[in-house]
């Protein structure tokens, strides 16, 4: 499809469409609010982590390298690179393909993945709030484990949230095009699911798991979704330099797979349910 | 017996000066449907060998329609008129044959094709569902490139035409089924597309908001030069919109030519009603044409269109008449029995 937009076209579009999805995700404040809320996973991880160094850990060969101060500061970071790397456009999309919803998007001059965007971006300044008061909170109740990134860390960790959501976000519209052909694409979601939840840091720091695996992560997306922008925001050691060069690498690589994915899917749309 | 329009020759060149806007040219549209028995056998059996059947959807369709031109698209449900809007607007690609629309390849979706042309499907809609209609609005205008002025300009116009007001303010949730219809057609519209494929736009809708979203697309016609091709159930959006229409039936094309024209292609006979001034016995009105109704004094023949001046003066003349009607059998009641009777099959 033939959709190259002028810069300023594409500017305003960017600021309507944000504007109207924020709208819409105000609608549903209090849902994301919950959603906000039942993303504590890292937080229970805290738990039982500081239950294991409490316990000796490191002494029995935990490996974290991690004081107990650093581990929370980790697991914050851990949340909040979560919360702003969701993505649900498999199943959004999903939806929009079998009830028909598809065929009107897909009708205008617009790519409709940057529906989805604008959607995910709208839905993560909903979120912001909500996840600013749980940070507040976290330090309240773990005045140790205070200490703010400086400015550079934080603008790196920022840019560092932006490129896992958009490897996140790319890998799932990757999935999502399979509507095209298989209509349940979201099973296969869930197979990728598994090694994102273990790889990225989300349930424990890379740095728990044997070289091997720590190896083998390093060359899949996902220590870089969670784990980097985690340490970059807890102000610990990590690799800069190779992090974001593999992120633009995985970028660099699914961004045409997806277009790629996208002329063939449509190619065989059939507009159900339209 | 109607035949299919033969499809090649290709379609006739318009005597118009001007270009057609719409061109179908032997398309073509099967399906692969995975079959699939009832019962736990027919599940494991779907699972281990999956088989497929090739369902034609539209079989060698060709057509023309001019600039400005409101068709009617008719047949019965499945009978491929919804595959054949898809063609057209590009949703799906042809298995066969082209069709070219404001002069682009529909299926290549380009960027001038996707501003020239719009879809309405009936209850399917574009609006956001928990937005106020004006937010929908507000994306499609940047969306296509319009200015905040000149979009303001467009909705109040269609705002106008189609008498929306408050509505457009509030949640599109909290609007009726016609309220919505025709925050539907505003967003449809927004871009001024050049055609409208409109695909049972009055669906659901009651009989006042029928009528004013019918009113609103002969208005719409009139000041845009929009072309139209229509579809729907309801042969009062057909009549009162399409001067020409399409009748499609298993895929085929059957009829291309005017709604008048229909009439006379389906039934070559027209309905003689007289009012007598007393009964007659049946039999005595055989030799003018088919009796199809007798009521005491009042009788109904069926015709042949041919003979009808010559029937009428013996009528006039043989038996004592106090009225006498000439009339065509109504569209629907025709097409109605066209499809439950396969006459086209």
């Amino acid at each position: 499809m033939s959709t190259r937009l002028s810069l300023a076209r594409g500017l305003r579009i960017a600021r309507v469409l944000l504007s109207t999805q924020y709208a819409y995700m105000l609608e549903y404040r209090a849902e994301i609010a919950l959603w906000a809320l039942s993303g504590v996973l890292p937080f229970i991880m805290l738990g039982v982590w500081s239950a294991a160094l409490a316990a000796g850990g490191d002494d029995a060969g935990l490996g974290l390298g991690l004081s107990q101060a650093e581990l929370a500061r980790y697991f914050l970071g851990a949340f909040i690179a979560r919360q702003f790397t969701v993505v649900w456009v498999v199943w959004a999309f999903e939806e929009d393909s079998l009830a028909g919803r598809l065929s009107p998007y897909l009708l205008q001059p617009l790519q409709p993945l940057w529906r989805y965007v604008a959607a995910h971006l709208a839905e993560q300044a909903t979120r912001l709030p909500f996840v600013a008061v749980i940070a507040a909170l976290f330090f309240l109740l773990q005045p140790a484990a205070f200490a703010l990134p400086s400015p550079g860390r934080f603008l790196l960790a920022v840019l560092a949230i932006w490129l896992a959501f958009a490897i996140h976000f790319l890998l799932q519209s990757l999935i999502a095009i399979l509507c095209f052909w298989s209509e349940r694409a979201q099973a296969l979601e869930r197979l990728l699911f598994i090694p994102y939840l273990f790889l990225s840091g989300l349930v424990a720091p890379l740095a728990a798991f044997p070289p091997g695996v720590r190896q083998v992560a390093f060359f899949t997306p996902f220590p870089h979704m969670i784990g980097f922008p985690a340490q970059l925001l807890a102000g610990l050691e990590v690799s800069i330099a190779s992090s974001f060069a593999a992120m633009a690498g995985w970028i660099a690589l699914l961004l045409p797979l997806t277009a790629l994915a996208w002329r063939a899917g449509v190619r065989r749309y059939t507009a159900m349910g339209a | 017996m109607l035949v299919p329009v033969p499809s090649a020759p290709l379609p006739p060149v318009p005597q118009t000066p001007s270009e057609p806007i719409v061109v179908a040219r032997g398309l073509c549209k099967t399906f692969r449907v995975a079959e699939k028995q009832p019962g736990l056998g027919g599940t494991l059996r779907h699972f281990l060998r999956r088989r497929h059947r090739d369902v034609p959807a539209v079989t060698d369709v060709s057509f023309t329609i001019q600039p400005g031109e409101i068709v009617g698209f008719l047949g019965p449900n499945g009978a491929g008129k919804t595959t054949t809007l898809k063609m057209l607007t590009g949703l799906i690609h042809p298995t066969a044959g082209s069709a070219t629309v404001a002069g682009h390849t529909p299926h290549r979706r380009q960027r001038g094709f996707l501003e020239a042309i719009t879809l309405v499907m009936g209850q399917k809609q574009q609006l956001i569902w928990d937005l106020p209609p004006l937010d929908s609005l507000r994306v499609n205008a940047a969306v296509y490139g319009l200015d905040d002025t000149e979009a303001r300009r467009r909705i109040d116009e269609l705002a106008e035409m189609l008498e929306l007001g408050e509505e457009l303010t509030r949640p599109v949730r909290k609007l009726s089924l016609g309220q919505r219809m025709k925050a539907e057609l505003m967003a449809a519209l927004l871009h001024r597309p050049a055609v409208l494929f409109l695909d049972e736009p009055s669906l659901g809708l009651d009989v006042n908001a029928q009528a004013r979203v019918r009113q609103f697309l002969v208005d719409y016609n009139r000041r845009t030069g929009a072309t139209v091709l229509l579809t729907s159930h309801y042969m009062a959006d057909i009549t009162a919109l399409c001067p020409r229409v399409l009748l499609i039936h298993g895929g085929r094309l059957f009829y291309d030519g005017r709604l008048a024209g229909l009439s006379e292609r389906l039934a070559p006979w027209r309905q003689v009603r007289l009012e007598l001034a007393q009964p007659l016995p049946a039999e005595t009105f055989h030799s003018y044409g088919e009796l199809e109704s007798l009521d005491g004094a009042e009788v109904r023949l069926l015709i042949p269109r041919q003979r009808l001046t010559e029937v009428v003066a013996r009528l006039l003349n043989e038996l004592p008449v106090l009225d006498l009607e000439v009339s065509d059998p109504p569209i629907e009641e025709l097409i109605g029995r066209l499809f439950r009777q396969g006459v086209v099959a």
